[in-house]
């Protein structure tokens, strides 16, 4: 590499280093980009008079969001935010129930091999299907209800409550736990007082996130027959009542709202 | 922490004391009410017929659903590249339109704290809380079937996602160095590309491959509802209760969902 002395910088403009420094790689990357990008725009086909037809029907969707109709389907909207609700407290309760063994289980530091192999089977699985997929399953297994909803909920929580609760098991202090065994306690006792304090708060902050994850997705899974207000929503927009579909948007924004705000505070308090 | 002495003068150490046990039992009785009302109401709506019935259904189509029908593939590399270009067409849509709105959110950057930051937050929880299947369901409405609802669902979507990390990348920077570039004398712009740009880019770049690898998951069942991809493939085997093909089209999404989150890991591990 030749040496650059302050003498060659001086009177040479300053440039901006690049963010990918060396050059092949970099324009590589653009030119992969750019062959791709045009591939890719080239083979979307958009059919610009149905979307310039569907643009006053976009205005009268957003227009009624100004105007929400609350009232002529209130029965359905009542009974499908209900559903979902109890959904999402079921099957978040029981998710964090299960996730809990199955996060000690998943804990490289505490769980022996065997263990620790299957329970991170259970994760990645979990965690590998898509919501809708599993609740088209379950549907199609235990018939249409909110039944086939909790339980495909329930699963995806395990999958992600797991992971994380691992996570953090593994990132524990190990001197707080090794005193607690030093005391000559059991193993349940050592988990219940040398790990559990330490992930507690952590545990508590993510099953407030899930709670808030779990009532968006219980909004879609009456798409498939699991229950919810997916199912009224679905019936809304086919039948180009935006009104309706408006108001029950705007109640499922203001639930996450105030769950999110619920959840900063519970967060802000066990942390 | 209560220490209680009994008659004898041995000191009993306790965690909590009285009342506070009593509140912990009242909230955990509470939460066990609650609970059970909600499974009630879920029971009272079930079938439990069909449910006693389940592992008979289960095998019967688990049998019906193996082998899966390779020769069905030739029909689904279409699909898969839609819903790859849905994919990743829609996250850098989805960037384009998040940017300003992070930059209007962060409290460091944003013109005005009052009128509009609260704006900018509303944007993205209205955003982020709406699913993309319930927004490619309103855009399949409004423009009609097709990718290209498809597209704009996922970008719709992610523009809560990354503006909302976005934002708090950019409140996060090292205020130093952005004073030092306005000492120069540099005006707005000038401080914004070279004091915050490049303090958040190793986070931008992070932030887009991993919405790419969460949307390639969620573009995957958009066809459901008419926006193109392979779920429309999905769709119409499930309706014609074609189950090895059902077998076959889960196969490639869980490849491609590895897939995407193996380049994702990668990525994101070359950058941090």
């Amino acid at each position: 590499m030749s040496t650059v002395t302050l003498d060659d910088r001086l009177g040479t403009g300053w440039r901006k280093p690049h963010f990918i420094t060396n050059p092949t790689l970099r324009w590589g990357l653009m030119l992969g980009a750019a062959v791709y990008l045009v591939l890719a725009i080239g083979s979307i086909e958009v059919n610009w008079s149905r979307v310039a037809e569907g643009m006053s029907r976009g205005w009268a969707f957003v227009t009624s969001f100004f105007n929400p109709d609350f009232v002529s389907r209130g029965g359905d909207i009542w009974d499908g935010i209900l559903e979902s609700v109890i959904i999402t407290i079921t099957s978040t309760v029981v998710g964090i129930l299960i996730s809990i063994p199955i996060g000690l289980g998943a804990a490289r530091n505490i769980a022996p091999l065997p263990v620790y192999l299957v329970c991170r089977g259970i994760v990645a699985l979990s965690r590998a299907l898509n919501e809708i997929i599993v609740a088209i399953l379950l549907v199609a297994i235990f018939g249409f209800g909110p039944l086939a909803g909790f339980l495909t909920l329930s699963f995806a929580t395990i999958g992600f409550l797991s992971k994380l609760l691992a996570e953090d098991i593994e990132e524990m202090d190990r001197v707080q736990a090794e005193a607690i065994r030093a005391t000559g306690s059991t193993w349940l006792q050592w988990v219940n007082y040398g790990v559990q304090p330490q992930v507690m708060p952590r545990l508590i902050g993510l099953s407030m996130y899930r709670l808030d994850i779990n009532f968006r997705e219980s909004a879609v899974l009456g798409l498939v027959g699991a229950g919810g207000i997916g199912a009224t929503l679905n019936t809304a927009f086919d039948r180009y009542e935006f009104d309706t579909a408006a108001a029950i948007l705007l109640i499922i924004i203001v639930t996450v709202m105030v769950l999110e705000y619920l959840s900063g505070i519970i967060r802000a308090k066990v942390q | 922490m209560p220490v209680t002495q009994t008659a004898k003068g041995v000191k009993i150490w306790q965690l909590r004391d009285r009342n506070q046990t009593l509140i912990r039992w009242a909230g955990y009785l509470a939460v066990v009410a609650v609970f059970m009302w909600c499974w009630k109401r879920i029971s009272d709506a079930t079938t439990w017929f069909f449910v006693w019935d389940a592992p008979r259904i289960a095998a019967d189509i688990g049998g019906r659903a193996v082998p899966p029908r390779w020769s069905y593939m030739d029909k689904l590399w279409g699909p898969l590249w839609d819903t790859l270009n849905m994919a990743t067409l829609g996250t850098l849509l989805a960037l384009v339109m998040a940017v300003p709105v992070a930059f209007l959110a962060a409290r460091n950057t944003t013109p005005s704290a009052i009128f509009i930051r609260p704006v900018a937050l509303f944007i993205i929880v209205a955003t982020r809380s709406i699913n993309s299947l319930i927004w490619a369901l309103l855009l399949v409405a409004i423009i009609g079937p097709g990718v290209f609802a498809g597209l704009l669902a996922i970008a719709f979507r992610s523009i809560g996602f990354c503006a909302k990390l976005l934002y708090e990348a950019i409140e996060e920077i090292d205020q130093t160095q952005v004073e030092a570039i306005t000492a120069t004398g540099a005006s707005r712009w000038q401080v914004m590309a070279y004091g915050i740009v490049p303090q958040i880019m190793p986070a931008f770049a992070g932030i887009s491959v991993f919405r790419w690898d969460i949307n390639i998951r969620e573009s995957t069942v958009l066809g459901l509802v008419g926006a193109g991809g392979i779920g429309l493939q999905l769709q119409s085997s499930l309706n014609t209760l074609a189950w090895p093909q059902v077998t076959l089209i889960l196969i490639v999404i869980l490849f491609a969902v590895v897939v995407g989150e193996w380049i994702s890991a990668k990525v994101r591990g070359a950058i941090i």
